[in-house]
């Protein structure tokens, strides 16, 4: 029935995961010079896990309610290489490389996507 | 949702925060030499002190500014204030003396350095989100 529902696969909540990576980062730089500003980053497979999470719905009043884990978004703090006087954990140097590497990451996700994208019009088109 | 939308709205508070620190540097090395009648009315150097924008902070409704930062106020700097004793300036003081700045060009220096290079981080960072959305948007093409 649905031939299409699934056909970005996991890339689709993948971009999202990266998009919000993209962001996280770039808070860190703004805040490259804020005290006491403390860095950020993602876990990347629990904030995956977190997106594609789908609660299970009661269908019967007998049924148990589910027994969730608690909300983890992912968000974790970073661990600086050097401690600075003003209580800021942002490495300039560090976040820079992890933002190239992100947005590398980003479009490593969007040719999958594009890739798949080109495969369905390849298909509807039927040449 | 928007989350690449609101990179620009964050690296946006960040280059208007250093803006703000350079524009403070500019204004003590203008000030470095000025000399005043008093201690109290002698200049201090400026420093901005930046805070981060966090959730129930005053945030500007068209871009997602959360995460961002701001400048939060501006202190003086506590270096003390240099005497000189010149009676033949126009502004001393009955006993010949007059009060510089705590102005250190040096430091002035470093501080706007320090700035430029965070605001090119912040460039960088918009350049980059840039790129990115013009490709996710180019996936309607091909």
């Amino acid at each position: 029935m649905n031939l299409l529902s699934g056909a970005f696969g996991i890339h689709e909540k993948a971009l999202q995961v990266r998009s919000q990576r993209m962001e996280v980062l770039a808070r860190n730089i703004a805040n490259a010079d804020t005290p006491n500003y403390k860095a950020q980053d993602v876990d990347f497979k629990a904030m995956l896990q977190d997106v594609q999470r789908e609660s299970l719905t009661a269908t019967n009043d007998k049924h148990y309610a589910a027994i969730e884990e608690g909300p983890d978004n992912g968000m974790r703090y970073r661990v600086p290489y050097n401690s600075s006087f003003d209580g800021n954990t942002v490495e300039i140097s560090v976040e820079q490389a992890q933002f190239g590497k992100a947005a590398g990451d980003y479009q490593a996700t969007l040719q999958f996507l594009g890739n798949r994208i080109g495969g369905i019009r390849k298909a509807l088109k039927g040449e | 949702m928007n989350t690449i939308d609101s990179v620009f709205g964050i690296a946006g508070t960040a280059l208007n925060a250093q803006m703000i620190r350079m524009n403070t540097t500019a204004s003590n090395l203008a000030n470095a030499t000025t000399v005043a009648s008093s201690e109290k009315d002698a200049f201090r150097a400026k420093r901005p002190v930046f805070k981060a924008l966090v959730q129930d902070e005053m945030t500007n409704a068209a871009f997602a500014q959360l995460g961002g930062v701001k400048v939060d106020h501006i202190v003086d700097d506590p270096t003390p204030i240099r005497s000189l004793y010149e009676p033949s300036n126009p502004s001393a003081d009955k006993d010949g003396m007059v009060y510089l700045s705590n102005v250190n060009e040096m430091q002035e220096m470093v501080e706007m350095m320090a700035a430029s290079r965070s605001y090119q981080n912040n460039v960088e960072v918009v350049n980059t989100a840039k790129q990115l959305m013009s490709r996710t948007l180019d996936l309607t093409k091909s």
